[in-house]
């Protein structure tokens, strides 16, 4: 199926004369039909699965590009981005996301909103992005075992879409859930974790610029593997709290539970803000591995120092004025 | 041909060709650049799983021993062992210069930090011990009953072996518990004897 876009040949009412509007009118009226069909569905495809990864359009630049990181922050390439996850949904291994998410359904797709909020309800992934233009977003994503990488997403700002719930003024927090179906999510048979994989962001920290509801990625639609067809972006946090495959956003007053905290809570927090300063009891966190990224004489990647906050620091770190970084982990 | 000549020429080759396979199969994957994102801890992991499986295979001759009475089994324990050995060699080695890039400071805080890897070399140093005392000559010098209490030390490097994996992983992981569960299991049937031989003791008595 086609995008319905709106063609160069289509009638604009502004061309037409009164009195052929007025003897056309039924042609005029489905031809507005149709084009606002056409705007409504939007960039995306209510096609098939099958038509995942198909090209985002009108996706605007912004100032997160790539030259505005570092000289040894080139992109990560889309082969590892797409082969190398953290999706225990899909089974522990690094591999298992891309080789058993294929028949993985995002379409179509349900959020339910609720909580302290204004607009409650069941949004539909349309209802929910389409209002909003699209951006692309260079990041540098830091998973908390201490490999990274550099990912262009496609997304909307997390702001925007929450301004458009209204949250009241009990709402302090904001939590996601993953789709849980252990028939199409096969590490969900095992309790590697309490399903549903559960997150959530203080509402400074979702209200914060940076934070990104992304829907693509290397300007096409997520893969199955990265947490399709909606996740999460928090770049200055340990990956694990970028939720993925998400289908409820609920506003809180108290702090949520969150799925690695609940497995491990000395060494997972709430916060788990990146930290070289702040180690992983298992492990230190000091340095990180950048994946695809120049590799030595032997063919493999030194570490590299890592940056405090993900090297977002500017963006992020007055949210945690006066705050215990080592207590509140 | 005589059975002692086919563990000679046929079995034991066979058991080499078997246990440099899953380096050759590594080779295979290095030279292909196939080995996914992070090369590092792909090679890490890989090497650190083969080095489990022959060193289960070498705590698994004992106990084929009791359960077939087949004595010859003996004669591929050393064997197994220092290809165990050898794996955890690479295996360590990988880490010291793929993963820390022989930044020493960082490997000793690693060990003494954190306790996976203070079980990992715990049981490498055991390991290394009786690697060096694997030979005819050392039964010999030690004689022969310090060289089996020391060789003995093999169960405590399973037994870490097996929590040093347990630790690695994130989350409630069942592959791990696998593991340890043959590692019970193989140590288990030891006892079979050696209740048998107490209680035979305690009648004579």
């Amino acid at each position: 199926m086609l995008i319905q876009a709106r063609k160069k040949s289509d009638v604009l009412s502004s061309e037409i004369t009164l009195h052929s509007v007025f003897m056309r009118r039924r042609e005029f009226l489905r031809a507005a039909a149709a084009t606002s069909a056409a705007a409504a569905i939007g960039p995306f495809m209510l096609s098939d699965p099958a038509m995942a990864g198909m090209k985002l359009p009108n996706v605007q630049k912004t100032k997160w590009t790539r030259e505005s990181l570092g000289k040894d922050d080139d992109l990560t390439p889309l082969k590892d981005v797409t082969t190398y996850n953290n999706f225990y949904e899909f089974g522990t291994g690094k591999g298992d996301p891309a080789r058993k998410s294929k028949d993985f359904k995002t379409k179509p797709w349900t959020v339910v909103v609720d909580g302290e909020c204004e607009k409650p309800g069941r949004y539909s992934f349309e209802d929910l992005i389409k209002p909003h233009e699209l951006q692309e977003r260079v990041y540098r994503f830091r998973c908390v075992e201490a490999w990274s990488m550099v990912i262009p997403w496609v997304g909307v700002p997390l702001a925007d879409i929450i301004k458009r719930l209204g949250p009241t003024g009990n709402a302090k927090y904001v939590a996601f859930e993953t789709l849980v179906d252990p028939a199409q999510m096969p590490g969900q048979k095992y309790a590697i974790l309490k399903w549903p994989y559960r997150e959530g962001l203080r509402m400074d920290e979702a209200m914060n610029p940076l934070t990104l509801m992304a829907v693509g990625l290397y300007g096409e639609e997520l893969p199955n593997q990265n947490g399709a067809p909606i996740r999460l972006v928090t770049p200055w946090k340990y990956g694990f709290k970028s939720i993925k495959s998400i289908v409820r956003i609920s506003f809180t007053e108290k702090q949520p539970p969150t799925s690695w905290n609940m497995s491990a809570s000395r060494e997972y927090g709430f916060y788990s803000n990146v930290n070289p300063l702040v180690n992983h009891p298992r492990w230190s966190q000091a340095k990180e591995r950048r994946l695809g990224g120049p590799t030595n004489v032997f063919g493999f990647v030194p570490k590299r120092p890592t940056l405090m906050f993900n090297g977002y620091e500017e963006e992020v770190a007055a949210m945690y004025k006066g705050m215990n970084l080592a207590r509140n982990y | 041909m005589t059975p002692n000549n086919r563990i000679r020429w046929i079995a034991k080759p066979a058991v080499w060709v078997l246990c440099l396979a899953p380096l050759g199969v590594l080779v295979w994957r290095i030279v292909n650049q196939d080995l996914t994102a992070n090369p590092a801890e792909f090679m890490n992991r890989y090497l650190g799983e083969w080095a489990l499986r022959i060193l289960w295979l070498a705590l698994a001759v004992t106990p084929l021993r009791i359960i077939t009475s087949w004595n010859q089994a003996i004669r591929f324990r050393r064997l197994l062992g220092l290809f165990a050995f050898f794996y955890v060699t690479l295996h360590v080695s990988s880490y010291v210069v793929a993963d820390q890039c022989f930044d020493w400071l960082a490997i000793w805080n690693d060990i003494i930090k954190r306790t996976y890897i203070t079980l990992g070399m715990g049981a490498l140093v055991i390991l290394v011990a009786l690697a060096l005392t694997s030979w005819g000559a050392m039964v010999k010098r030690l004689g022969g009953k310090n060289w089996i209490r020391l060789h003995r030390g093999v169960y405590i490097a399973g037994v870490c072996a097996a929590i040093h994996f347990i630790m690695m992983r994130k989350g409630f992981q069942i592959e791990p518990l696998i593991y340890a569960g043959i590692l019970a299991a193989l140590l288990a049937t030891r006892l079979g004897p050696i209740l048998k031989k107490r209680q035979a003791q305690k009648l004579r008595t």
